[in-house]
């Protein structure tokens, strides 16, 4: 019964057992320069994605609601922290403390965003939530698209039409210079520090789905009326659902924008928050482990597929294609199994000649 | 003082009035029985007692708190529990998740206790499991404590639903069609299990249902219902010999 007891935490032990030996894998090759620079620029990136993917995956996989928001609060961690950063960059040169500050920043408002959209927002599901989700989330884009933001002595000058709009003083310094964007963040995104963010995601993620808040959450995705009569609060329920996704992916917006020197709000449209759900529903809906390995691999190929130019997305169709019947075909994937099941057994076979029979029993 | 004091309860949707002056007094530790035709009101009822729907007139009063126009979940926290007619168990959870979530209300931490697995968390979960595994035991669902519910036969999918609405420790269990789908034997021993609850959880029950054998062997008193109206009140016995009943429900 106690080995039942832990199938779930087990799961989340071998996910988090994988994460570190994929990484210190990638430290080693990074330590003794095996790592091509293509490879280098993208580690961030896909700790990044993962963590979004995973996020969502909260929302999708979890609440059972479809939302296409991801992007816009991906965008507003970015730019709050990001505003926050270069201000203080002069004050605050140690990164070791000025970065830990942005990232909370970063998630803080976002997941404020996330509970005011969610208030209105959550009481729409299915396509109808999908819809404005998508919409609020191109409405952050375009926002933070065309503001302006610049500070010098006498303050904070924030302004919705052009540059020469804010008046700033001589001494003034520009923060957002509209559709441009921000440049100067400072680069305090490091491999080691998305990984060890994206480690903390999943024990968050875990943590949540195996509580009592993570029941109340999967009971509304189950059967909502059964779930009202059993006394679940299913506003409040969705609401920290969404406030945590939103958070989430305010912290990944963190590590993107302290990843580049300089960030456009055009990045943040709709075609990220497709692209991470694509990573979701390819993981597997509610699989933590498979939005991870899906961000992974999808991050990488299109990079790796530069080589065969023309044909790039080409492939990467028919990659989604096929990875999307492998998970979701019962025929095909029952294949999977059994091949597995039948190499396990070969292994298993051959073991006894190697005398470990007992440990086996 | 009756445990359920339902008066002149009524709700229409349009034109059509769907329950009409439905009063009816439950004691406390009664098994009560709801009958009537297909389409009489039956439901609906049950969906007006836990606040699905709203009722145009009358009042409901459990245990002397009034709770007429009151939502699902603060008549959950009032103390009526339910099961449906057709089965709504959370599938994709196991058999013990779905009896904790509906310990959720007794049992409680914060979701930030949680997240960061304090001492709370693994000292509430633990009693939680307990009172669980004990309630599941009841049901003779222990065996099956750590499988999917969708995985579970249709008997004791049924009983699985009760041991969840027993979970929120009601004071009233409404029970909707609970025999419907079984065999004889399944029956039997649903009704064993009906009466043991009764005695064994002080609980008072109201319950739908069209087998007859079930109704005759374990209801003190019954209600049929016709056309959103009552149509007779009473104990079990008079109820079934009633010559109005039988020409409108049970057949000459």
């Amino acid at each position: 019964m106690k080995k039942k007891l832990n199938v779930q935490t087990r799961k989340s032990f071998v996910t988090y057992a994988l994460l570190i030996v994929v990484v210190i894998a990638v430290e080693i090759l990074l330590n003794t320069g095996n790592i091509s620079s293509m490879m280098q620029g993208l580690l961030v990136p896909i700790c990044v994605y993962a963590i979004l993917a995973v996020s969502l995956n909260l929302t999708v996989g979890i609440l059972g609601e479809l939302s296409l928001g991801q992007a816009g609060f991906m965008c507003i961690g970015a730019y709050a922290s990001a505003i926050f950063s270069n201000m203080v960059k002069d004050s605050i040169t140690q990164p070791m403390i000025r970065f830990p500050l942005a990232i909370l920043i970063g998630g803080i408002c976002a997941a404020l965003f996330g509970i005011l959209i969610g208030i209105p927002v959550l009481r729409l599901r299915g396509d109808y939530l999908a819809i404005v989700t998508l919409a609020f989330g191109e409405i952050i884009k375009n926002v933070f698209a065309a503001l302006y933001i610049g500070y010098d002595s006498a303050g904070l000058h924030i302004s919705l039409k052009s540059q020469g709009d804010l008046n700033l003083a001589a001494d003034g310094k520009m923060v957002i210079n509209g559709a441009l964007g921000i440049s100067g963040t400072p680069n305090d995104s490091t491999f080691e520090i998305a990984v060890a963010i994206l480690f903390i995601t999943l024990i968050i993620s875990y943590n949540f789905i195996n509580s009592r808040t993570g029941r109340a959450v999967m009971s509304i995705r189950d059967n909502r009326i059964a779930a009202e009569s059993v006394g679940i609060n299913i506003t409040k329920y969705k609401l920290i659902t969404f406030g945590l996704t939103a958070f989430l992916a305010g912290v990944a917006g963190v590590l993107y924008s302290h990843n580049f020197y300089s960030l456009q709000a055009s990045k943040f449209d709709y075609n990220l928050s497709i692209l991470v759900l694509v990573f979701v529903v390819l993981g597997g809906i509610g699989s933590v482990r498979g939005s991870v390995i899906a961000a992974a691999v999808l991050t990488m190929l299109p990079e790796y597929l530069r080589s065969i130019n023309k044909y790039r997305m080409l492939f990467y169709a028919i990659t989604l294609i096929v990875m999307m019947i492998c998970t979701s075909n019962a025929t095909v994937r029952n294949f999977f199994i059994r091949s597995f099941e039948k190499l396990k057994g070969l292994v298993i076979k051959k073991k006894p000649a190697g005398g470990t029979v007992k440990e086996g029993e | 003082m009756a445990l359920l004091d339902v008066k002149k309860l009524g709700i229409s949707f349009g034109g059509l009035r769907a329950v009409d002056e439905f009063s009816i007094q439950i004691e406390k530790g009664e098994l009560y029985g709801l009958i009537g035709p297909n389409g009489a009101g039956k439901t609906t009822i049950f969906n007006l007692l836990t606040g699905v729907y709203k009722p145009t007139d009358g009042s409901i009063v459990l245990d002397g708190e009034d709770i007429t126009g009151k939502s699902t979940i603060q008549i959950n926290r009032a103390g009526i529990a339910r099961t449906f007619q057709n089965i709504r168990l959370f599938h994709n959870l196991t058999v013990i998740d779905n009896v904790k979530v509906g310990l959720h209300n007794h049992y409680k931490y914060s979701a930030g206790t949680g997240v960061f697995r304090l001492p709370k968390f693994f000292r509430t979960e633990k009693e939680m499991n307990k009172k669980a595994l004990e309630l599941l035991r009841v049901f003779d669902l222990e065996g099956e404590a750590y499988l999917p519910a969708s995985g579970l036969p249709y008997g004791k999918q049924r009983k699985l639903e009760i041991a969840r609405a027993l979970a929120t420790e009601p004071k009233l269990l409404l029970l909707d069609e609970p025999a419907a789908g079984m065999n004889p034997n399944e029956t039997a021993e649903l009704m064993n299990t009906i009466r043991f609850v009764r005695d064994n959880f002080d609980m008072t029950v109201l319950l739908i249902e069209h087998d007859m054998s079930l109704v005759s062997g374990i209801c003190e008193r019954l209600s049929v219902l016709n056309f959103g109206q009552l149509l007779c009140q009473g104990e079990t016995s008079e109820v079934l010999s009633n010559p109005e009943v039988i020409t409108a429900y049970l057949g000459e």
